[in-house]
């Protein structure tokens, strides 16, 4: 698969150029690449810089030192940052920060219209968009009228409109209830896998990122982790060191194998947890 | 004694037009002085709106709300003075800072119920250590501060009231998974210390079985549970079926136990849990011997 998206010995600071105040060090040689069609959890506690290092995908936030490409175009290039944009959509933890038409249907066209898209393309792309994320027959409702999970998939269907190859979320699912958080994740789910839209999902909950293909954990302004679920939650003990969560299981798991029971690493799921307990259980 | 008791109340929003809504069917509770009562339910199950009525926001339809045995809807100055014996901690509290100091904001509360300059200070003092802000910060803008001091910050204008029933509504929404332990951890230090009754609306069945002795389960409008946390997980089963989540560990248990290996199917904490299996394996480990 394609390199996406890459970032290559990347540092930040704010203030990098104020005379009056200090320089403030979030990112550190981040080194990243994402491929297409991937499905990428990042963690990290708050002040990890994890949200500065999302900004920097669709080009809020630019290097200070090193590059960032996507889809080839190196990010720190002016000119080309509405063509970035238009690869990379980004959605944000409020719900209620980001809408801006009073119509469903509207909102979701917004962009295309400031494109100069044509209408009738405009109606089809607005369509498709309501129907992937399911929110098709609330069309003409009004933004105020929906639970915050369903005006955080008006906020995606905003983003799939622009037909992006990539999506990053920081964190949507924040300010949601549990039904609000499943449907956001279902959405992402069903984009990434047939569709195959590439996503880039911030979070902190933890049942969330076991289902991504593969986990990023920010700390301190670098990398510390980076693999598939299975292998970054088996390190229990740096996750708490860094002040994250891992799963129940996944801990009922670690301590077991603390009090010297022979049993797998990375358990993630209740039924993984069940069937390994049996066969340690015997009978 | 019960310092909470509701009896057979209801309220409807938008009573007697075409979108009239049940919040409340019927609701009829006791909770008794110094519980931690952890109270779950979906959006819209109307939990929001019971605790609404704890303090007075919110009137019946009818029904009856009882603090301390006092009816608080029997004149406006028993409502005033439920107002500070009820605290109550909206949802992102930290919205709601307003003045120019720490110090003034927590002493908001502490000097409408009309206490003298020495009180307030202790009082203010008080609150924030429960909290633990540092007495330095007491001077800077609450504005100045991160996210997390903020939140703690507002929770203290609250506990400076002294209240003996204190309702805090999703206090660890949006927070990281420190900053919701450091909070939760607070409360429940904060409830150990004073004694009172501390009510915490949460998501997250896995934060009530932790920090709470009593669980309250809202489902559509009616009052589904009442019960002690130790028991609520009998009913797994059934309170998955209305939607809500059981901790992992608990569903881990129901299972070995219908498989039918001698666990104790109402365990929700990783601790017993490991004990448990800890001891089972030593067993067969003897048996094998």
């Amino acid at each position: 698969m394609k390199k996406l998206i890459q970032f290559k010995q990347v540092s930040f600071e704010y203030n990098h150029e104020s005379e009056e105040e200090e320089p403030v060090a979030v990112l550190h040689d981040i080194t990243l690449s994402i491929k297409e069609g991937d499905f990428v959890a990042v963690l990290g506690h708050n002040g990890s810089g994890k949200s500065t290092l999302a900004k920097h995908i669709n080009a809020i936030l630019q290097p200070t030192e090193g590059v960032v490409w996507v889809d080839g175009i190196d990010t720190s290039k002016e000119e080309l940052v509405f063509e970035i944009r238009q690869q990379v959509g980004m959605v944000f933890q409020n719900p209620d920060n980001q809408l801006v038409a009073t119509v469903v249907e509207e909102d979701v066209a917004f962009a295309l219209e400031n494109l100069g898209v044509e209408s009738t393309e405009i109606r089809e792309r607005v369509d498709a968009a309501l129907q992937q994320v399911g929110m098709y027959e609330f069309r003409e409702h009004s933004p105020h009228q929906l639970s915050g999970g369903q005006k955080q998939r008006v906020a995606i269907a905003g983003i799939l409109a622009m037909q992006p190859k990539c999506i990053v979320l920081d964190e949507p699912t924040a300010m949601l209830d549990p039904q609000g958080r499943r449907e956001v994740l279902k959405t992402l789910l069903s984009l990434n896998r047939e569709k195959g839209t590439t996503v880039v999902f911030i979070t902190h909950f933890m049942d969330e990122a076991v289902q991504a293909n593969r986990v990023v954990v920010v700390d301190g302004g670098q990398i510390i982790a980076d693999d598939t679920p299975k292998a970054v939650f088996s390190d229990v003990e740096q996750l708490k060191k860094v002040g994250l969560d891992v799963p129940q299981v996944t801990e009922l798991a670690y301590e077991l194998r603390k009090a010297g029971i022979d049993f797998p690493n990375g358990i993630l799921s209740v039924e993984e947890c069940v069937a390994e307990l049996q066969k340690a259980l015997g009978g | 004694m019960a310092i909470i008791r509701v009896e057979h109340l209801t309220h409807h929003y938008s009573p007697g037009t075409p979108f009239e809504k049940t919040a409340i069917d019927d609701v009829s509770l006791e909770i008794e002085e110094g519980e931690l009562v952890g109270v779950i339910g979906h959006t819209g199950s109307g939990k929001s709106t019971l605790i609404q009525h704890l303090n007075g926001l919110l009137k019946p339809d009818s029904g009856k709300v009882y603090i301390n045995n006092t009816d608080i809807f029997e004149s406006k100055e028993t409502l005033q003075k439920i107002r500070f014996q009820v605290g109550l901690v909206f949802q992102y509290p930290e919205y709601q800072l307003f003045e120019e100091t720490v110090y003034k904001d927590i002493a908001f509360g502490p000097t409408n119920m009309g206490l003298n300059p020495l009180q307030i200070r202790e009082a203010v003092e008080r609150a924030v250590s429960a909290v633990e802000i540092p007495s330095s910060m007491l001077e800077k803008s609450p504005f100045e501060l991160s996210g997390g001091q903020k939140r703690r910050v507002a929770i203290a204008g609250v506990i400076a009231m002294n209240p003996r029933v204190l309702i805090l509504d999703e206090p660890t929404a949006g927070l990281d998974p420190k900053g919701r332990d450091t909070i939760l951890a607070l409360i429940q230090k904060y409830h150990q210390q004073e004694h009172n009754t501390v009510l915490l609306v949460s998501h997250s069945m896995e934060d009530v079985a932790k920090y709470a002795t009593k669980v309250l389960v809202m489902n559509r409008s009616q009052l589904y549970a009442y019960e002690d946390v130790d028991s609520i997980f009998t009913r797994a089963a059934e309170i998955e079926k209305i939607g809500l989540s059981v901790p992992q560990i608990t569903k881990v248990f129901h299972q070995l136990a219908e498989l039918g290996y001698p666990v104790n199917s109402n365990t929700y904490r990783i601790q017993e849990a490991s004990e448990q299996l800890l001891r089972l394996l030593k067993k067969k480990g003897e048996q094998e011997c």
